[in-house]
């Protein structure tokens, strides 16, 4: 029976190709918007997100903006955050400015950075050749200096000055490693800069205090717990000022960034699935036309036995066929919609399973409620009646 | 002793029109044996088709008794109606009621999918039922690709496929010429002689002579007829 009724749904919408496609049209449209938004949304999400993520989910960076009587976190406050549970390494940064030279010649208006192992264990691409900075040379404050591609074309032209002599602010250091060429809009242009140990930097340099650093965690799920923790240390280090430092927490800035994405794709959706719906008047229209077409046949059905509910579940499958063919199309042109525009704005595409569901779960709902109307109207024509309208 | 399978005792059928009472069906007294090939012969508005709808199960008697294969039929729920023609009525009509989308066969088969009869089953019991009114090479055509009097054939062997009670004929010859109309009712006649009850509503008293009992409806009453064959 269900087969049959199939059968002949099909058979019906073949042989009303063209009235079908535009009541189709609706529930293409309808349904390949949704799925094109769902997916674009969830793609330009998924890029955010890793991009958030890179920069690490399981950190929390601190900047201190001191206060009048401390300008910064000495090593003691570092020691007490590294001492709390769940933090797997700390990365401390003090900036500064320098100057450079090499065999007479002097570049200024140089940023130094004072940084440490763990920075650079957990930082990709830093640098482009040699060697980074390793925990030895933290803790022996070694004179090692990693310089920026600037430095390297002004005062070492034609030399490769990996092992090479650099003056920094009149002190002599050793050139381990060469940074990697950062573009000059770049927020972190690290072409005019020289990066030496942080210890080397207090002790060496003389700077008095930490200027900003990143916490990394352990577990991230007790992100929140540890970053509470870490306040508690920080306040206390700037007796009770607040206003001392800034922490922010990576995983709540993903957190928040996915929750308002995906309100934005749920409201996006819903305004486009008002389309389903007007879609969904389209096929009950049809199939209204169709059970008056077809009373002869209703009533024909009848007299050789049909119960009514047979009828209106023929009528319903009708329906449902219909809606489903007009989901698959639209479907596939949602995604294929979402996936240029993802390519065009160089997001990431990708499909889940949940939104195929999403669809065909859908415009099978749609093909069932706007349906169900007309069907039980054709299972509850008279037979006699029906049979005379021929 | 002839076994009874229909019985109609006082039946009336009233409709209401408006403000009025209509009463289509006066007060019917009848009986039908298997084997019997009874035409219902009357003009029309005399309340045939009335009867007919009541005889084939698609309306119910205003009040009155009709009795089909000993169940009484009264205003059931109409699914138990519709397993109840599915089984006892095998309906003719006049303008054939083919369903133009599927071929003779599947038409045919269409009586036996309301009865649950698996697809092999089918398949072969249409076949050879077509094969019996003589479009055995006609199976695969479709309504369309078939003359009258052979639609009229597919429609007969979609009434016999159930093995029905009452082969309930309404006008079968109305929309056929008539040497084609004399070809149906030679088969009618040879399904008689095999036995089947036939019950065949007309206006035309030369096709109601073919049958072997003749009932005459005027104005909603029911007399026997003369002719006997």
């Amino acid at each position: 029976m269900l087969k049959e009724s199939i059968k002949m749904a099909l058979e019906n919408i073949v042989s009303n190709k063209m009235r079908s496609f535009l009541t189709m049209l609706g529930i293409i449209i309808g349904v390949g918007s949704v799925i094109a938004l769902i997916t674009i949304v969830s793609g330009a999400t998924s890029t955010v997100t890793d991009q958030v993520a890179s920069m690490g989910a399981n950190t929390v960076t601190v900047q201190v903006q001191g206060t009048p009587l401390k300008q910064g976190l000495t090593q003691g406050d570092v020691n007490k955050i590294a001492e709390l549970s769940n933090i797997s390494g700390i990365a401390p940064t003090i900036s500064g400015q320098t100057s450079v030279a090499f065999e007479g010649n002097t570049m200024d208006e140089i940023t130094l950075q004072g940084k440490n192992d763990v920075y650079f264990e957990n930082t990709e691409d830093v640098i482009s050749s040699g060697r980074i900075i390793k925990s030895i040379d933290t803790e022996n404050e070694s004179r090692v200096a990693l310089i920026g591609n600037d430095i390297v074309n002004e005062l070492y032209v034609g030399k490769n000055p990996i092992g090479q002599e650099i003056k920094i602010g009149g002190i002599t250091y050793n050139v381990i490693g060469i940074l990697q060429e950062s573009d000059s809009f770049s927020s972190t242009d690290t072409n005019s800069s020289v990066i030496i140990p942080y210890t080397t930097a207090m002790g060496v340099v003389g700077a008095k205090y930490i200027n900003s650093m990143t916490v990394y965690i352990a577990d991230e799920a007790l992100a929140d717990t540890t970053t509470r923790q870490i306040e508690g240390v920080l306040t206390k280090a700037f007796n009770g000022d607040e206003d001392g430092y800034t922490i922010v927490n990576m995983q709540s800035i993903l957190e928040t960034i996915e929750e308002m994405t995906s309100i934005l794709s749920m409201m996006l959706a819903g305004i486009a699935s008002i389309s389903l719906v007007v879609g969904g008047i389209g096929i009950m229209n049809m199939m209204l036309v169709s059970v008056t077409e077809r009373t002869s046949e209703i009533g024909l059905r009848k007299a050789l036995g049909a119960e009514p509910k047979q009828i209106q579940l023929q009528f319903l499958i009708e329906s449902v066929v219909l809606c489903l063919i007009g989901g698959i199309i639209g479907f596939i042109l949602g995604v294929s919609l979402a996936w240029v525009v993802a390519n065009l704005i160089g997001t990431s595409f990708a499909l889940t399973a949940s939104t195929v569901l999403l669809a065909i779960g859908f415009s099978a709902a749609i093909g069932v409620v706007f349906g169900f109307m007309p069907a039980r109207k054709a299972s509850r024509l008279n037979p006699i009646d029906a049979l005379r309208s021929v | 002793m002839p076994e009874k399978i229909l019985e109609m005792k006082n039946l009336i059928k009233t409709y209401i029109m408006g403000d009025e009472e209509q009463v289509v069906l006066k007060g019917i007294d009848l009986e039908i044996n298997r084997g019997d090939f009874l035409s219902v012969l009357g003009p029309s508005g005399s309340g045939k088709s009335t009867l007919m709808n009541i005889i084939g199960c698609l309306d119910v008697p205003t009040s009155g008794t009709y009795y089909l294969s000993g169940e009484l039929i009264r205003d059931l729920p109409e699914v138990d109606l519709s397993h109840i023609r599915n089984r006892e009525i095998g309906f003719i009509f006049q303008q054939f009621q083919l369903l133009p989308r599927l071929s003779a066969q599947k038409n045919v088969e269409l009586p036996l999918i309301y009865a649950g009869v698996p697809e092999k089953e089918r398949q072969a019991r249409s076949a050879h039922i077509l094969e019996r009114v003589g479009l055995a090479d006609k199976m695969n055509n479709r309504p369309n690709q078939l003359s009258g009097g052979q639609q009229q054939r597919v429609a007969i062997a979609r009434a016999l496929v159930t093995e029905p009670t009452i082969l309930l004929a309404d006008e079968p010859t109305g929309a056929l010429d008539q040497q084609t109309g004399q070809q149906i009712m030679a088969l009618f006649k040879e399904l008689y002689q095999e036995g089947k009850t036939i019950v065949m509503i007309t206006h035309d008293a030369d096709v109601a002579k073919n049958g072997s009992r003749i009932v005459r409806i005027v104005d909603g009453n029911l007399s026997e007829g003369v002719y006997n064959a």
